[in-house]
């Protein structure tokens, strides 16, 4: 697989299966709005699957292992196979989304780092940890734990800087990665560019809702 | 019209290169680009100075030797035409120009706007080919080829081998020429049968020659002078994919 094109194909498939998680993860996050009831509930499901989730997160941890080691690599090769630009720099097709994976990219794992910590491990603040302050059912009270935890200008600030670079990251990956399996053809090509623009635009809109919804008082 | 360029000069491959600025006078609308660049270069010639270096062969579009990038796009500002193509009748009076070489690792500079392109060649040699017995000519359409799929490969096989897709691509690939060879002769009987082998060993040479990765940014395809697509890199990636699935 340690190819051109092989690695390549090792970033769309484990790029398409993150895709797939953040979309799930997403639809997730929306139980947030029906309340304490909404996301305590969904996340005492969660757990219920008990050593499944704990293999779909190694699965997970796997593939996005995979994706930073061969995103790098690539950056650093494609830098030495194109050491000089021109005088006169023009872009004619490429975007700034396109032109820019590796930084979004290494944003999303700082983001994704700190992230877990705050949620998954919670082990930082600001809000309850969820594990250890049970809701009146006695599940861990998750909407507490994100309703104060995201009710900080700072981390709500964090959350935007790290969706930001989602939805860039996104906005080219989507595309690419139906490009680099060979699902397009010509005709299809612009719709696949558009359409993956628009996923990654409502993908970003639907996660970034909920710092701005938290902060407007919307959800509390 | 009088243009004012500033033009690559390398007097070697080890050599440093800087943009030295030269004025280009009585130019006329009809002279191609490297028309315009010989009238510079007799001035130059007649100065006792060191003439610009270029590229260039047949001057009429097909053979691929032009190699400049002028303003940042290789082959100008006209789509779908090779630089020797470009008339002056495109430009204004007073323009400035920044011409420069391709630019890539896999094509070290020579001199000036001269690039060693030879790792395209590599590339064809390793796989760009078919293997026939030789022998007396075969009769004409005793392999029938469907009409649909003779136009796709002669789309891919307006390749001229240029590099411009290279001098392009923000990550210096040459997939779209790499690819435009492979779905040439994937698409022919006569081509299919090495496929699987062909697409992995250019694909291959492609990457030791030190030609970067496919980002898929699609800069190749808006300066390619025979408008080869990237749908050709799609059928590239699914031909390296089904190689690799059949233990190719």
């Amino acid at each position: 697989m340690n190819t051109a094109v092989g690695r390549k194909i090792v970033m769309s498939v484990t790029g398409v299966s993150m895709i797939a998680f953040v979309t799930v993860h997403l639809l997730g996050n929306s139980t947030l709005y029906a309340g304490p009831e909404g996301i305590n509930a969904y996340a005492a499901a969660l757990h219920r699957f008990g050593v499944v989730i704990w293999a779909f997160r190694l699965t997970l941890f796997a593939m996005f292992s995979l994706h930073v080691i061969y995103g790098v690599q690539l950056y650093l090769d494609n830098r030495v196979a194109k050491p000089n630009g021109y005088a006169v720099a023009k872009n004619i097709a490429s975007t700034f989304a396109g032109r820019n994976m590796i930084w979004t990219g290494l944003l999303i794992a700082g983001f994704v780092f700190y992230h877990l910590l705050q949620f998954t491990f919670q082990t930082v603040g600001p809000g309850p940890a969820a594990a250890a302050h049970p809701d009146s059912a006695g599940r861990p009270d998750v909407f507490t734990m994100v309703v104060q935890g995201l009710g900080s200008y700072a981390v709500s600030g964090l959350y935007c800087i790290g969706l930001a670079a989602v939805g860039l990251h996104l906005g080219h990956s989507i595309q690419s990665a139906v490009q680099t399996l060979g699902l397009n053809s010509e005709r299809s090509l612009p719709l696949v560019i558009r359409g993956g623009t628009l996923a990654a635009l409502l993908i970003f809109l639907g996660f970034i809702s909920i710092p701005l919804a938290i902060l407007a008082g919307v959800v509390k | 019209m009088d243009l004012t360029l500033f033009v690559w000069k390398q007097s070697g491959p080890e050599a440093p290169g800087r943009l030295e600025e030269y004025r280009a006078k009585d130019i006329t609308q009809d002279m191609s680009f490297l028309e315009m660049l010989d009238m510079v270069n007799e001035g130059l010639i007649r100065e006792g100075r060191d003439p610009i270096a270029f590229d260039h062969d047949c001057r009429e579009g097909i053979c691929g030797m032009c190699s400049q990038v002028v303003n940042g796009v290789p082959h100008g500002p006209l789509e779908k035409t090779t630089i020797c193509q470009l008339h002056m009748r495109h430009f204004r009076d007073g323009d400035t120009l920044y011409i420069e070489p391709f630019r890539a690792r896999a094509f070290p500079v020579i001199r000036d706007l001269i690039v060693d392109r030879s790792g395209l060649e590599r590339i064809i040699r390793s796989g760009g080919y078919i293997s026939v017995h030789t022998g007396g000519v075969p009769d004409a359409n005793v392999i029938l080829i469907p009409k649909a799929d003779a136009d796709i490969a002669m789309d891919a096989a307006e390749c001229i081998g240029c590099g411009a897709c290279v001098a392009a691509c923000p990550n210096g690939s040459a997939m779209l020429f790499t690819a435009a060879k492979v779905a040439h002769l994937a698409l022919l009987p006569q081509g299919r049968a090495e496929g699987a082998r062909r697409v992995c060993l250019m694909t291959e040479e492609m990457m030791k020659e030190g030609f970067g990765s496919c980002g898929n940014h699609y800069e190749c395809q808006s300066v390619c002078p025979k408008g080869i697509k990237v749908k050709f890199i799609a059928k590239l990636n699914r031909e390296f994919i089904k190689a690799k699935v059949k233990g190719g």
